[in-house]
């Protein structure tokens, strides 16, 4: 397994006022290829900053974050777009769906920035459309579809780009229990198919559809213990597999 | 990327339809306005310079005042001036006010005018009925009279007037020609004046001095040399004094006119300007009011790895497309109301392609000028703070 996101000591300081803020305190982390890695912790503990960065939207304070061989400390606006474009696919809590664009039209939104040519976009949209079972919905405007199928939508245009990482933030949060079962199995048999996934939760219940959970709390990060929903989660794998 | 960006600003501007046709609608009467006037004043021009043009822009006018002792021109001035070079003839021009008798019909202040046979020659088609003046009538000064059509009808009522006698300022008249009814000009009608050998209207009118000849160019692209050949003769005449005598030549005046309008046009279309203005301060408010109200899109867009430059784009595209349609209808209805003004006005209306590449032009600058700063404070938006913004 290949080492695919690398952070070493990397510090996030605000400065409101005369106050300084440490949000994020030496996170190292890293993350090999097919991963499913979920980033637990309570509001406040700096989860969301970790997030930021780990997405490229924000850049450390120090420290020093290698995504997919791409040195990211050093990077500028422009390059930091094209990073996340290309390396990072996002799920967002409130799915952030363009409601003036059809399902098959934000699905195609990431591959235009990639420059990838009409005709592709609409093939790679339809058959991703297809994988998330929404095969049927592709015409159907964000209003027109529930929670979880904006969110499968949301998931398909995550991966259309075919990113190194996968980042959600919340994906459940604003979903029903049934539903949020439902979108993590898919995060599941995404993970199965190779992709690499990075998740950000406050829910330990969430948590567990992951192999690995990483504990933030203040800023500072722990490896979690082997959850006894991993083990669930694990003889749930061979159950898919077989 | 390109073609993205228009259909993206599309239907963001088709979106919020009555915001962008409020904008539209800024940018329309902006360059409405300026297409109007500039249309307007570019047909009032013209029917100015072709009746100017009407008037003789062959011809070079020549006023003498004279000096103490030699006040005008005399018959061998006029002969010298009329062997100049390219020119093919001279007529000069006496005039003064005086009464007319016809039977019981006593008219007074009527205008008389003493011209040639060049005058006639020149003017051929002015002559309704009858005859004009000719070299004999001159030579001999006889008594004899062209008249205004309006006068023809005011005094004749409908009567043959060729071969019937007037009093002419008490002297016996003969009349030999009757004029075509002229539309007027700037220069005056000729309806309602009497025109007379030069020769018997001076003497009818007491006049002394010919101070008015017209001199009719050959070849109007010699004028320079004409004029120059005039004034050497005209010099010399008068003694080389100042201030003895003017020549015009018709293009000048023509050229004349054609600045001043050409000023009024900067002037006009200057102040039409700030409709325009006022147009794209419309734009960039709607830019930014657009700009505040999706920033979450933009945030959004950003994090799927939307570029600074093509977030500025986007809203660059949607100031333009406003603009350029606001400057495309403003271009219609600005020639619209030209038109009806050159009905009204009755001068020809003239489209130039300047015209239309300045509707399109000024319009597309508004856009790109106004959107900028909206477009630019998108494309700096913070990819998280805009997605925060829910």
């Amino acid at each position: 397994m290949s080492e695919i996101l690398n952070m070493q000591d990397i510090v996030k300081r605000y400065s409101l006022d005369a106050e300084e803020l440490v949000v994020l305190n030496k996170i190292n982390l890293k993350i090999n290829e097919g991963e499913f890695v979920s980033i637990l912790g309570p509001s406040g503990s700096g989860k969301s900053t970790l997030m930021n960065i780990l997405g490229c939207l924000d850049v450390p304070t120090s420290g020093k974050y290698i995504l997919a061989n791409n040195d990211v400390e050093d990077l500028d606006e422009r390059e930091l777009a094209r990073i996340r474009n290309k390396e990072i696919g996002f799920v967002f809590q409130s799915f952030q769906l363009l409601q003036r664009l059809n399902a098959l039209e934000n699905v195609e939104l990431p591959m235009i920035y990639a420059r990838v040519s009409p005709e592709n976009r609409r093939k790679k949209a339809m058959a991703i459309l297809e994988r998330v079972g929404l095969a049927e919905k592709m015409n159907n405007y964000p209003n027109q579809l529930s929670g979880g199928q904006q969110q499968r939508v949301a998931i398909a245009r995550s991966v259309v780009t075919e990113p190194t990482i996968l980042l959600a933030d919340e994906p459940t949060g604003a979903l029903d229990q049934k539903t949020g079962q439902q979108i993590m199995q898919l995060f599941k048999d995404l993970n199965a198919e190779g992709r690499t996934i990075i998740m950000i939760t406050h829910d330990t219940n969430i948590a567990r559809y992951s192999k690995r959970i990483v504990n933030i709390l203040d800023g500072h990060l722990s490896e979690g213990a082997a959850t006894n929903a991993e083990r669930v989660y694990e003889n749930g794998m061979e159950q898919y597999h077989s | 990327m390109l073609k993205e960006c228009m259909k993206m600003a599309w239907s963001n501007i088709i979106h919020n339809k009555m915001r962008s046709f409020l904008t539209v609608l800024g940018v329309l009467i902006g360059v409405s306005s300026i297409i109007a006037l500039i249309t307007i004043v570019q047909g009032a021009t013209g029917s100015i310079t072709s009746q100017i043009s009407s008037l003789g822009a062959d011809k070079i006018t020549i006023q003498a005042m004279g000096t103490r002792l030699k006040q005008g021109l005399s018959e061998k001035d006029l002969e010298q001036l009329s062997l100049v070079n390219n020119v093919s003839g001279v007529s000069p021009t006496v005039s003064g006010k005086t009464a007319l008798v016809y039977k019981r019909n006593v008219k007074t202040d009527v205008s008389v005018q003493g011209k040639n046979n060049v005058y006639f020659n020149k003017e051929l088609d002015s002559l309704a009925r009858g005859r004009g003046v000719n070299v004999l009538d001159v030579n001999n000064k006889n008594q004899v009279a062209v008249l205004g059509s309006d006068l023809a009808k005011e005094l004749f009522w409908g009567d043959e007037p060729i071969g019937q006698h007037l009093l002419v300022n008490g002297n016996t008249v003969t009349i030999v020609g009757v004029l075509k009814e002229s539309s007027g000009s700037i220069m005056g009608s000729t309806n309602d004046i009497v025109i007379m050998p030069y020769t018997s209207a001076m003497k009818t009118l007491g006049v002394r001095n010919i101070t008015n000849v017209d001199v009719y160019m050959s070849d109007a692209n010699k004028s320079e040399s004409i004029i120059n050949d005039v004034t050497t003769i005209l010099n010399s005449a008068f003694n080389y004094r100042e201030n003895t005598f003017t020549v015009l030549n018709m293009q000048n005046i023509i050229d004349v006119i054609g600045n001043i309008t050409g000023m009024l046009t900067l002037l006009l279309a200057g102040i039409a300007s700030i409709s325009l203005l006022v147009g794209g301060i419309g734009i960039m408010n709607m830019m930014l009011v657009s700009v505040t109200e999706r920033t979450t899109e933009i945030g959004l867009r950003k994090a799927l790895g939307a570029e600074p430059a093509q977030i500025q784009l986007q809203f660059l595209i949607e100031s333009i497309f406003i603009s350029l349609f606001g400057g495309l209808l403003g271009l219609i209805i600005g020639l619209l109301i030209a038109i009806v003004a050159s009905i009204l006005m009755k001068f020809s209306f003239t489209i130039t392609a300047w015209t239309i590449i300045l509707a399109v032009g000024f319009s597309a600058a508004v856009g790109i000028i106004f959107g900028l700063a909206p477009a630019r404070k998108a494309s700096r938006l913070n990819p998280i703070d805009a997605l925060r913004h829910v």
